[in-house]
């Protein structure tokens, strides 16, 4: 089995990162094999970078269908188990079901939009690969995902584009 | 709305994490002192459970008083959150950006403490959790969801739960900021709180559709809370002053007026305690203050509004409260300091610019507002119930007992409290959105003029 490594080229300017993923792209390195880690949110495709289509979207969709059904079953399914009837209002009052079915439904959309959010960011992922803390003070991380025979490839288009450094993990 | 100074990323860690890298010399004092008061509180608490509620003022026809009008109070301040956060994040608003974690900060802890006060005001609170929960099957016990008070724990809920999320998600890239900045079990911590953050175009990307999406998920939330609170008195038919189709966009405005103000509070205070001039600028009070102007006018219009549909039903024991709560002593003269607390006085001073960028005077008219606002839930709860109805013979008028004033001194410095442990710990002002909006003044050349890249503030 070929062992993958992540090499990581550090910068101290937005361009020379730029320049990094290019002559990545340009070696011929596979769309997704390789990154820009940023300490600040760039405008999108500040690096050139590749960003694959989310799907986090469906996620407050199917959270708040569960959070409907939940509701349902907790408003009728209380007041049909302890039939009283109260200020002579039905026993399955829709007016009050509508208020709990809605908190519970955005409740449910509220929940799986954070739990898409973590899933889609591809956390938890607490194995940070070749990583610099300098990153979050500004520098600009360009990270390759590649096997042992294109490593040495990607330290030198790395330096070529003026790594200040270059770390393997 | 150019007064910024220009940082690098390294500066902005270290201002902002000033709190939390260092202990600041007057935060331990101030947390302990602030801990007294709380465990004082708590003790009230353990006396009144051991006692019973008639320790407090409440007694009949007044059965709702300090408690249900602070838990209002509360709920109202938490609407500063996603007020600020959400709508302003929606719109782009380029100066909430050192204003939002505070803001969604204050909606967690005020709601936290707004809970307090129904557990409390029952007396048992343990019992609540029958009148809640459909769990008690043994005994065929069940929750009656045609009653509001039903209705209030799914809101306030689904609102405490939404907002903690919405504020861990927009935490995440900072927790990755201080991973990088600590050692030892600190470094632990953070590392697992951040979740192996790592600041790639999709985690970024998802950050900020997240910031989105979540913010247009909560405002619905947001408005159906206090709308919520209100019902638990505009559906009772039995209380003068209380009966009103108009109680829900009424409730919803002044918790934003009290909330936003709440807002201006706290923004006053971080900038003197940690010194963060170059973040929480002048500027930033004068938007602020512009926009109460327009909050604090709406909810004059809706106050007058709910008066005139009092009146005008030319209904006697309607006409009576009215009468009651605005020329009868002593509710006049707390309604004279309502009304200039929440408007007369903060309003037109608002309108100048030297007043809006004054920091200090904008902190003392937040607090005067909030006083205001305190007052309003109070007169719109207790004279309704005081009026004195024919053919009832038990009466008593209320008096707040040291107790419930004890109670409400223990809610500000739990809420205080809360908001300090926190700073110890996460950076009250968002590191990544303060680094964004550094990007956004870089220069841009249209044709002979540079200008920054955003001019919108």
């Amino acid at each position: 089995m070929v062992a993958t490594n992540s090499v990581l080229g550090l910068y101290d300017n937005p361009d020379a990162g730029a320049n990094a993923m290019d002559g990545l792209k340009s070696a011929g390195f596979p769309l997704g094999s390789f990154d820009v880690l940023t300490g600040t949110p760039y405008p999108e495709g500040a690096f050139g970078e590749y960003v694959p289509q989310h799907r986090l979207f469906r996620f407050p969709f199917f959270g708040a269908m569960v959070g409907l059904m939940l509701a349902i079953l907790f408003t009728a399914g209380t007041q049909l188990a302890y039939p009283v009837i109260t200020g002579g209002k039905p026993i399955l009052a829709f007016f009050a079901m509508l208020i709990i079915a809605y908190e519970l439904t955005m409740l449910g959309a509220v929940i799986a939009t954070v739990v898409g959010i973590i899933f889609e960011s591809r956390l938890p992922n607490l194995n940070l690969g070749a990583y610099d803390t300098r990153i979050t003070e500004g520098y600009i991380g360009v990270v390759v995902e590649c096997e042992d025979d294109r490593v040495e490839e990607a330290r030198g288009v790395l330096q070529t584009a003026g790594a200040l450094e270059i770390k393997t993990a | 709305m150019q007064q910024r100074r220009i940082l690098d990323e390294f500066t902005i860690n270290r201002e902002l994490l000033r709190g939390n890298l260092n202990t600041p010399k007057w935060w331990l004092p101030t947390v302990l002192g602030l801990l007294v008061v709380v465990l004082f509180g708590f003790t009230l608490m353990g006396i009144m459970f051991n006692k019973g509620v008639g320790v407090t003022g409440l007694n009949r026809p007044v059965y709702w008083g300090l408690f249900i009008t602070s838990f209002v109070f509360w709920v109202g301040i938490s609407h500063a959150g996603i007020m600020i956060s959400a709508i302003l994040r929606l719109t782009q608003a380029e100066w909430r950006r050192p204003v939002t974690r505070a803001a969604e900060l204050l909606t967690v802890f005020s709601l936290m403490t707004a809970l307090f006060f129904p557990l409390i005001h029952a007396g048992r609170p343990w019992r609540i959790f029958y009148w809640i929960t459909p769990f008690d099957f043994s005994r065929g016990i069940f929750p009656n969801p045609r009653s509001p008070l039903i209705w209030d724990p799914f809101a306030i809920g689904t609102y405490l739960t939404g907002s903690t999320l919405f504020l861990y998600v927009a935490l995440l890239p900072d927790l990755g900021v201080l991973r990088d900045r600590t050692t030892g079990w600190k470094h632990s911590f953070y590392t697992v709180a951040s979740l192996g953050w790592r600041g790639n175009p999709r985690q970024w990307r998802l950050q900020t559709v997240a910031g989105i999406l979540l913010s247009a998920l909560m405002l619905p939330i947001f408005v159906s809370v206090h709308s919520i609170v209100s019902w638990d008195f505009a559906v009772t038919p039995a209380v003068e002053g209380w009966h009103s189709t108009i109680f829900a966009p009424y409730f919803v405005i002044g918790a934003v007026h009290s909330g936003v103000s709440a807002v201006v509070t706290m923004m006053a205070l971080m900038r003197w305690l940690w010194g963060w001039e170059n973040y929480i600028r002048p500027e930033h009070f004068d938007a602020l203050a512009r926009l109460l102007i327009v909050v604090a006018t709406g909810w004059l219009g809706f106050t007058f509004v709910e008066l005139i549909f009092g009146v005008y039903s030319l209904e006697a024991p309607e006409r009576a409260l009215r009468e009651m709560q605005m020329f009868t002593w002593p509710w006049n003269l707390l309604f004279l300091i309502f009304f200039l607390c929440a408007f007369a006085i903060p309003v037109p001073l608002w309108f100048f610019k030297r007043v809006r960028n004054n920091i200090a005077m904008m902190f003392w008219t937040s607090i005067l507002v909030n006083i205001g606002m305190w007052l309003e839930r109070f007169l719109i709860i207790v004279p309704g119930l005081a009026r004195k109805q024919p053919f009832v013979f038990t009466w008593d008028s209320y008096t707040v007992s040291y107790l419930e004033w004890g109670l409400l001194l223990w809610s500000f410095a739990w809420v205080l409290m809360l908001m300090l442990l926190f700073s110890k710990f996460f950076p009250l002002i968002p590191l990544f959105e303060t680094k964004e909006s550094q990007l956004f003044t870089m220069d841009v050349k249209i044709g002979r003029a540079n200008m920054p890249a955003v001019i919108r503030e």
